[in-house]
């Protein structure tokens, strides 16, 4: 195989663009997807600050890494879950890649800031681990970005992460989950501005990045995640995707232009009923947000 | 060629050369769900690995919460 760009021997295919790169022209072809994201969805302004959500993982570090690169003034935050040696050994590889290139890395960790850890909650909640760590997530990366005044908070989700989560919405039909599926989160009363640079780059896109950028990450699953159905939906997709490449990209680009245009109203609803918690004032549709009711019953 | 397998960790003597794609099938991997470094090296999946290679299967699929 020869890279696409100089007839090198190529390191890496990308059989949905029928394409191989060489190391440096894969990088730069990893920064022309995310520049054509943030782009296309409209996603940054020069000069916004961004809170980059980081887990330790590949994606979350490859996203600092490109926007950063970019040009983009991106701050990283990390949020301890409490899980075993899994949190600890995370958190080392969030803390070392903001130590190497001097980028400032905001910490908030469950147990030590709200009394709880992800195993507690699961233990005294019905919710699964993966639910009682997405909650916490969600609201915490909103919490900080506010707090610190953060134009936009950037995840790593990639094309793979959106076409699954597409596939559960879709299988379930759930009109508000497919209206709040879009790349950009607009900014509202109480919400920061969510994005998602790196839904054009697939998993094994991002993996590579980090291997040929020098990037450590954490390659070792979340011991809690073994049997997420969200995993079971990747599998199924990339058996799809072995078959006929571009299938995922076909799935999740065509959903956005054809599709998800009618089910936004469905989320627009949702948050226009939207009131103050009245333990922490985040957005809600009761009296106290998930994220309180989660913390009071698992600390 | 020594051949290790990430989540859970699992080493493999497999006898080469083989190529890339021919090693994955062998192993039942799906190319989509893997990459695959030999020595530190990352190699597409038309790449020859001699019967010395040490390699590593990388597995690329994360879940959890999204």
């Amino acid at each position: 195989m020869k890279c696409r760009v100089c007839r090198e021997p190529a390191v890496i295919d990308v059989r949905r663009h029928n394409a191989a790169f060489c190391p440096e022209h894969f990088v730069t072809h990893c920064r022309e997807q995310v520049r054509r994201s943030v782009h296309d969805h409209r996603m940054l302004e020069p000069g916004e600050r961004v809170l980059v959500a980081v887990s330790g993982g590949k994606d979350s570090l490859a996203l600092w890494d490109l926007l950063v690169d970019l040009g983009y003034h991106a701050d990283g935050f990390y949020l301890g879950l409490g899980i075993d040696r899994y949190s600890d050994e995370s958190v080392r590889f969030a803390r070392a890649f903001a130590r190497e290139r001097s980028l400032k890395l905001h910490e908030v960790d469950l147990r030590d800031d709200f009394g709880f850890d992800i195993p507690a909650a699961v233990a005294v909640t019905h919710r699964s681990p993966c639910g009682a760590c997405g909650l916490s997530k969600r609201h915490l990366f909103n919490a900080v970005a506010l707090e610190h005044g953060y134009d936009v908070v950037a995840t790593g989700h990639n094309l793979d992460d959106e076409a699954a989560v597409l596939l559960g919405n879709v299988l379930r039909w759930d009109a508000g989950y497919l209206g709040r599926q879009h790349p950009v989160l607009p900014a509202a009363e109480g919400f920061a501005r969510k994005v998602k640079p790196l839904v054009r780059l697939g998993e094994r896109e991002m993996a590579a990045y980090c291997v040929l950028r020098g990037i450590d990450y954490q390659v070792e699953e979340c011991p809690m995640a073994a049997g997420n159905k969200h995993l079971g939906y990747k599998e199924i997709l990339n058996a799809l995707e072995d078959r006929s490449p571009g299938s995922k990209a076909a799935f999740f680009f065509g959903f956005l232009e054809r599709a998800h245009p009618r089910f936004a109203a469905d989320a627009t609803h949702e948050r226009e009923a939207l009131g103050a918690c009245r333990e922490c004032g985040a957005p809600t549709t009761t009296d106290v947000c998930a994220f309180c009711k989660l913390r009071v019953r698992a600390s | 060629m020594k051949i290790t397998l990430r989540n859970p960790k699992q080493e493999l003597d497999v006898r080469g050369p083989l190529t890339v794609v021919a090693l994955l099938q062998r192993l039942d991997l799906n190319p989509e769900s893997v990459l695959v470094i030999a020595g530190d090296e990352l190699v597409a999946r038309d790449a020859r690995l001699d019967d010395s290679a040490v390699v590593e299967i990388r597995p690329v699929i994360s879940g959890g919460a999204p």
